[in-house]
């Protein structure tokens, strides 16, 4: 754990222990265990963000591909009665061919990343609702997939499956980012791209890999939330998602230059992130305020660990030219 | 005309600027110790030093960044502690840096006048082109530039922005020009051009510090050679006494062993040969050459010939547009770095910072990454086998640093281009690739570097050195090609070396039958 991630940590604690005091409902298993579940949906997909964030690119369509295989898996194992893991597979193999298209298209067509995912959202957000005819997609009376349910919406424990999901999600990101070669030439791919190829590491496989374990990671999520809210209205799930994602990843520690940031980092800033969200329920602040307390929220932690940043860079000058002159003088 | 009638101005002979006495204490360093100098008006002096020597700190002095601990500044008379940047400027004191501070977006004109563009329009405050055009003309003239004051500054050669710049620095009435290795990133015809820049200034005038590494050009320039070492002035030479031989000593305070004359290796066999080898920079001129295992083949030629281009290509890092490369028998056309480096083929790129090293990362890191696989446990870097080949390194090639997880953008430039070959020694290489391989880097460890080229060449590499810097190209080749306009002009062995032999080739003429038996 870096010192970043620890005060990041230290900072989730305050702002839990100063919501307890004005709301003690804050640490009722019940709340914990929502937001516990919010965590590991809207975790997944920021967990996805953050390895394209750390090539340096950036992945906009992560809400609309929410919607899109939400409302195709729903069908699919409501109305068209493909048994579940069947459903899932295809899922599977869509979300991999998003991510090698939209790869593709930034590393062989040389597009930038914000066009190619740009495009992305618009394309998928419409082909959703057309699936649909705009209809919301969702479950018959009655209709129940017991183990489904279970894996996605149950708990063990006490503790959601979704959040359990994650965690699982997260170890493995986490050894394939932190300790195996492809994490390593991530960080060197998104650092500099140029002196990576100049190594002989093939940056455009690493950067295609990067978007396909990006789309697999949404779509997991998109199967989570779908099972979550069990009807999908095409033209509004899983909008801003992509925001959520790129401002947990950036709260975590990442620079959308490329080449800095922990998979502890990514999950801390979600959890900061719904930790906000749900302190604008708790504290009775108007909902529609909502997204105005995040941003603001963010923009004051970017901007004071900026601050901090400078701050301790001039100290240490400071400190050296204080504690050092002296030494110099005598020695001469 | 008597001496005196001689002078434009008779004061000129005073000098207009004087050091004395000069300390600059950093915590810890004494950066700069009892420096003194003088500069008279026209005067065109050759300030020289090893990285570290004090150089930078001078500098700053005399452009008000910094204050000196101790001493005096007289300008004009006016004896003063320190300078403020203000007081810099308004003595004429003008800068032209090694890494250009100039717009590529603006023409030239736009860039002279930035922040100082003659207004019209009132509150509106636009800009008065014509008047900034009007402007601009005499100062580029002056500088002998055979541009346009409306060319945008992205279609300049480096020579022709070196110009801009100097001709900014005219634009603010300078007395006194102060160039900070300009010519390390010029190539040799370009070189002559700012020489002629300088001499037109000295006939003006004006006085022109000249930092650089290439001696060559402070012994065609320099009317007088300050030589800095670890902060102290240690010898000042006059024009008669300008040679290389001596500007060397007092830089190093030893006498340093320039490769020349190596041994007599028999040239092994053919290692690497382009046949017909066509890149993007000459798209119509097919390029042959051989590299022969053991030696050190120099490529010269002016910057634009083609040199960098054949060899990204030969390590596959920019396509090739006809012919191949001929490894071990097989025809070779690799399209992605990875394919030569498994054939053992490795580039020492030209931009070190931006390809070479990655400056993030920790030195162990920088040298495991081409090799990665080799350091892992199936798909697990394992960091133990990393630490132990970096510190095999860094003993191998002497790489100065506290600890193999430094990271590299801490390191000097002559330990980030060891931190390159050591990444690349690692492996087994079987042909090397050298662009620039000394630029900015201090004589000691250019040294250092050209004995580690001629040691991979005496156990049978084929080594590919490609240089701007006649020293090193005559210096350290056995052979040398050389580029002219995407194609190869000529092949130089030893017995014909010589830097006019070098340059007609360069510039695409021929050379007359061999002078030396």
């Amino acid at each position: 754990m870096t010192k970043k991630d620890l005060g990041l940590l230290i900072l989730i604690l305050a702002v839990g222990a100063v919501v307890t005091m004005i709301n003690p409902r804050f640490i009722l298993p019940i709340n914990i265990a929502n937001t516990a579940n919010l965590v590991g949906m809207f975790g997944l997909s920021a967990l996805g963000q953050s390895i394209v964030i750390l090539t340096g690119g950036i992945e906009l369509s992560v809400g609309s591909v929410i919607a899109l295989i939400g409302v195709l898996f729903v069908d699919f194992i409501a109305t068209q009665n493909i048994p579940w893991p069947v459903a899932a597979a295809l899922m599977l193999v869509l979300a991999i061919m998003l991510g090698l298209t939209h790869g593709l298209l930034i590393t062989k067509f040389k597009l930038p990343p914000f066009i190619v995912t740009l495009c992305g959202l618009l394309i998928y957000r419409g082909i959703a609702r057309f699936y649909t005819r705009d209809a919301t997609a969702g479950f018959a009376f009655g209709q129940n997939f017991p183990k489904l349910e279970f894996i996605t919406a149950g708990r063990s424990f006490g503790v959601p499956n979704s959040f359990i999901g994650l965690i699982i999600a997260a170890a493995i990101m986490w050894i394939v980012v932190h300790r195996s070669v492809f994490g390593r030439y991530l960080y060197a791919a998104g650092k500099n791209e140029e002196a990576a190829r100049f190594s002989g590491i093939k940056t455009d496989q690493v950067i295609i890999a990067a978007y396909v374990i990006c789309q697999v990671l949404t779509m997991l999520s998109a199967i989570y939330f779908a099972m979550y809210t069990r009807s999908i209205s095409p033209a509004s799930h899983g909008n801003f998602y992509e925001l959520y994602a790129i401002a947990a990843a950036v709260l975590g520690g990442f620079s959308l230059r490329g080449g800095e940031g922990s998979i502890i980092g990514a999950l801390l800033g979600v959890v900061l992130l719904q930790e906000l969200q749900n302190l604008v329920n708790l504290l009775g602040i108007p909902s529609s305020l909502n997204f105005a307390v995040v941003g603001g929220v963010i923009l004051l932690g970017v901007l004071g660990d900026q601050q901090w940043g400078s701050f301790r860079e001039r100290r240490r000058i400071e400190d050296a030219a204080r504690g050092r002159e002296p030494k110099q003088a005598s020695a001469e | 005309m008597t001496s005196v009638a001689a002078h434009i101005e008779p004061a000129s002979a005073e000098p207009f600027l004087t050091l004395a006495n000069i300390r600059k204490v950093y915590p810890g360093v004494v950066a700069l110790s009892s420096f003194s100098m003088s500069v008279s008006p026209g005067e065109v002096i050759g300030l020289v030093g090893e990285n570290g020597a004090g150089k930078s700190t001078l500098m700053k002095i005399l452009g008000g960044v910094i204050a000196p601990s101790q001493g005096t500044i007289t300008i004009d008379g006016v004896p003063r502690a320190s300078l403020t940047v203000a007081d810099s400027m308004a003595a004429g004191i003008a800068f032209v840096h090694q890494e250009l501070n100039l717009f590529d977006n603006l023409d030239v004109a736009a860039n002279i006048f930035v922040g100082r563009e003659p207004l019209t329009g009132g509150f509106l405050r636009l800009v008065d082109e014509k008047k900034q055009h009007e402007m601009v003309i005499p100062l580029l003239k002056r500088v002998g530039a055979n541009f346009s004051a409306f060319a945008p500054l992205a279609s300049l050669s480096l020579a022709q922005r070196q110009m801009v710049e100097i001709a900014k620095a005219l634009s603010v009435d300078a007395r006194l020009v102060i160039l900070d290795e300009p010519t390390s990133i010029l190539p040799l015809s370009e070189t002559e051009k700012l020489l002629d820049v300088i001499r037109a200034l000295k006939a003006d005038g004006i006085s022109v510090i000249f930092i650089s590494h290439r001696l060559h050009e402070i012994e065609l320039i320099a009317d007088r050679v300050v030589v800095l070492r670890d902060g102290a002035l240690v010898g000042t030479l006059d024009r008669g006494e300008i040679d290389h031989q001596r500007m060397v000593k007092l830089m190093i305070g030893r006498d340093i062993k320039v490769p020349s004359a190596p041994l007599a290796n028999a040239p092994g066999n053919i290692a690497m040969s382009a046949v017909g080898v066509r890149t993007a920079a000459h798209p119509a001129q097919p390029v042959s050459l051989d590299l022969r295992n053991g030696e050190i083949l120099g490529l010269a030629g002016l910057v634009g010939s083609g040199r960098t281009e054949l060899a990204r290509a030969m390590f596959g890092v920019d396509p090739i547009y006809g012919g191949y490369f001929e490894l071990d028998g097989d025809k070779f056309r690799p399209t992605h770095a990875s394919q030569s480096i498994a054939r053992g083929i490795f580039l020492v790129p030209e931009d070190r910072q931006g390809a070479g090293v990655l400056l993030d990362l920790s030195i162990a890191e920088n040298i495991s990454l081409p090799d990665l696989p080799a350091h892992a446990t199936s798909f697990f870097v394992n960091r133990g086998l990393e630490i132990q080949t970096a510190e095999r390194q860094k003993r191998n090639l002497a790489i100065m640093t506290p600890s193999v997880a430094t990271r590299t953008g801490s390191l000097s430039g002559g330990n980030q281009q060891k931190v390159v070959l050591a990444k690349w020694l690692a492996m087994s290489p079987k042909v090397m690739i050298f662009d620039e391989p000394t630029r900015g880097i201090d004589i000691g460890a250019k040294a250092e570097i050209y004995r580690l080229m001629r040691e991979l060449a005496d156990v049978g590499v084929a080594v590919l050195m490609i240089s701007s810097d006649m020293e090193e190209v005559i210096g350290v080749s056995d052979r040398i090609a050389v580029m002219h306009e995407g194609r190869v002009a000529g092949i130089l062995n030893r017995d014909q070396f010589s830097g006019e032999n070098v340059l007609l080739l360069a510039v695409g003429k021929t050379i007359g039958a061999k002078t030396e038996p």
